[in-house]
């Protein structure tokens, strides 16, 4: 079975984010960028995948983006992914454009099933998986933190509030990952090695205009640190009297 | 026939959520700013408290009904309504940014060839155009977003836009019965998780992070919480060292949240975690260390032993709750 995981690649969450001077992205300058921490769950679920199938499945690493996403995508081949796709656009795209590029590609692989971390950290609209699967007519499951596949039926639970709804479905399908569906491996050195001679194949993304514009981007308005009102327990009633009294939220 | 705007609403075991109500209302207020016509859609089985959405200026209630809807099914779903929205020419979808708008939406905008802005914090027409602004970053940054597209469908974030009463409250409730649904992709069975309550969903919660030293002293976080009535939330650190689950998991890569009150306990507030709790009403911080970040976004902060402090504060509570 042909498994696709579709990676992105990200400022680090520790990235403090700087407004850039065209006022709709941020600036780059110092930032570290990482693959998406939600895609390494993804990677580590198609790798599982791959493990329980056996015979001859293959795992393909999908990035939309310019060449710095080379990056994320080696990461997952130093994982255990087979081989790498980049989807070359060094214009930015919106989660549609995004979604576009990648059906296109899911659809010529042949991959029958794709994962997809349930969002990325930087624009976090979380709907690239959703709209990928609507795109190719395929079922999709997203925020799943416990995926099984039997034959072509899966079953996945998918965390929502309060808990977790058991979803039934079948292949083709994409399923988007949330934390606590695994553990994701390491790259062993050994991997890493072997990753450099995996083949990371380029073609221009499939050609798209966006459905969003970015007008305006901006931090929010800074907070004013508020009192300390103490250092022990004595200072617990004045708390507890501003909480009722002056904040009104008790 | 005047272009139309819907409010997409959510039930669960029968029964409106809150957000919906807030959908409605945002709906409702862009209609008119528009000059589009407003319309209220579920899906579901019976849905009891219907009539209400009456109240937040919409004049006509769409049910479509299947006995299989009472579960979400998100192929089902999308096809129903997307299905409906054509048929009555919508121009514009408001759908709560919850779990289950976070799925279907994006799916109703692929069916209506539409864009999606995803968990609007402010919705406002310029020129004619909705305007949507969203946080990015988990809350470290916001954008101003337009879409392109003719039909046009925006999530808004729970707790956000309020649901105001309006004056003409007199909703038609139709029902439409929807014949051999598609439920390739269906809920089966809900399995409640432990906690009483939903960081996500929740008014006020408690956060306990690496000061509180082992997981057996969560326990003064959970009385705490208790006392309040709140959620129980956690750093990642104490997550990754699985003290906690990860669905109390509040910041960057856990919930982004904006109760009323948040009180961080032994949190010393990792930028990750300042974005996803940064835009909460007010902010109690408790922690040894004075420097710690999480004072700088705090409304009030005791700068002392959380073991010391906790229990007094739990007690203080009680009594003013009683």
């Amino acid at each position: 079975m042909k498994i696709a995981v579709c990676v992105s690649h990200v400022p680090d969450t520790a990235t403090r984010i700087k407004i850039g001077a065209d006022r709709k992205s941020i600036d780059p300058t110092g930032v570290t960028y990482i693959i998406n921490p939600y895609d390494e769950f993804a990677v580590e679920e198609a790798l599982k995948t791959k493990e329980k199938i056996g015979g001859d499945s293959i795992v393909y690493a999908i990035s939309v983006g310019g060449d710095a996403n080379k990056e994320s995508i080696r990461k997952a081949l130093a994982m255990g992914v087979d081989e790498g796709v980049l989807l070359k656009d060094d214009s930015p795209r919106d989660s549609f454009g995004i979604a576009h590029a990648l059906a296109d590609e899911i659809k010529s692989l042949g991959c029958e099933i794709a994962f997809f971390g349930k969002q990325s950290v930087d624009f976090d609209n979380s709907i690239t998986g959703q709209v990928t699967a609507e795109l190719l007519g395929y079922n999709c499951v997203p925020v799943v933190v416990d995926f099984k596949l039997d034959g072509s039926k899966i079953t996945a639970e998918r965390e929502i509030e309060g808990g977790r709804e058991v979803v039934e479905t079948e292949l083709p399908a994409i399923i988007t990952t949330q934390k606590g569906l695994n553990e994701p491996r390491y790259a062993s050195l050994k991997g890493i090695m072997a990753s450099k001679k995996k083949t990371i194949t380029e073609k221009a993304a499939a050609q798209f205009s966006n459905y969003s514009e970015i007008l305006d981007m901006n931090l929010p308005a800074s907070k004013q640190a508020g009192r300390i009102l103490g250092t022990d327990s004595s200072a617990v009633a004045e708390l507890v009297k501003l909480l009722h009294e002056e904040a009104k939220v008790i | 026939m005047a272009n139309k705007i819907l409010a997409i609403l959510e039930q669960r075991e029968g029964l409106l959520k809150k957000v919906s109500f807030e959908a409605a209302s945002t709906a409702s207020k862009l209609a008119k700013d528009l000059n589009l016509e407003v319309e209220a859609v579920v899906a579901g089985s019976d849905v009891n408290n219907l009539d209400e959405i009456s109240k937040y200026g919409i004049a006509k209630v769409v049910l479509l009904k299947n006995s299989d809807f009472s579960n979400y099914t998100s192929s089902g779903y999308t096809e129903a309504i997307s299905d409906y929205a054509k048929e009555v020419n919508a121009v514009c979808l408001i759908v709560g940014n919850t779990s289950l708008g976070n799925d279907l939406a994006p799916r109703l905008a692929v069916k209506l060839n539409s864009g999606c802005v995803m968990d609007c914090v402010n919705l406002q027409v310029e020129a004619g155009n909705i305007i949507a602004t969203r946080p990015i970053y988990a809350g470290k940054a916001f954008v101003k977003v337009k879409l392109s597209t003719e039909v046009k469908v925006f999530t808004i974030r729970p707790n956000v836009f309020k649901a105001e009463l309006s004056e003409n409250g007199n909703a038609a409730i139709e029902t439409k019965e929807i014949s051999s649904p598609n439920l390739k992709s269906r809920v089966v069975s809900f399995k409640k998780s432990e906690g009483k309550l939903d960081v996500a969903e929740a008014d006020i919660i408690v956060s306990g992070g690496r000061g509180m030293k082992g997981p057996e002293n969560f326990n003064l976080i959970e009385s705490l919480a208790d006392a309040l009535g709140a959620a129980v939330g956690a750093s990642r650190a104490v997550v990754d060292a699985g003290w906690r689950p990860h669905r109390e998991q509040v910041g960057q890569t856990g919930k982004t949240v904006s109760p009323s009150l948040y009180v961080a306990c032994g949190i010393s507030g990792a930028i990750q975690h300042l974005a996803g709790m940064s835009t909460s009403k007010y902010i109690v911080a408790i922690n040894k260390d004075k420097d710690a970040p999480i004072f700088s976004v705090a409304d009030y902060g005791i700068a002392g032993d959380i073991f010391e402090i906790l229990p007094v504060l739990t007690e203080e509570i009680k009594k003013i709750r009683s």
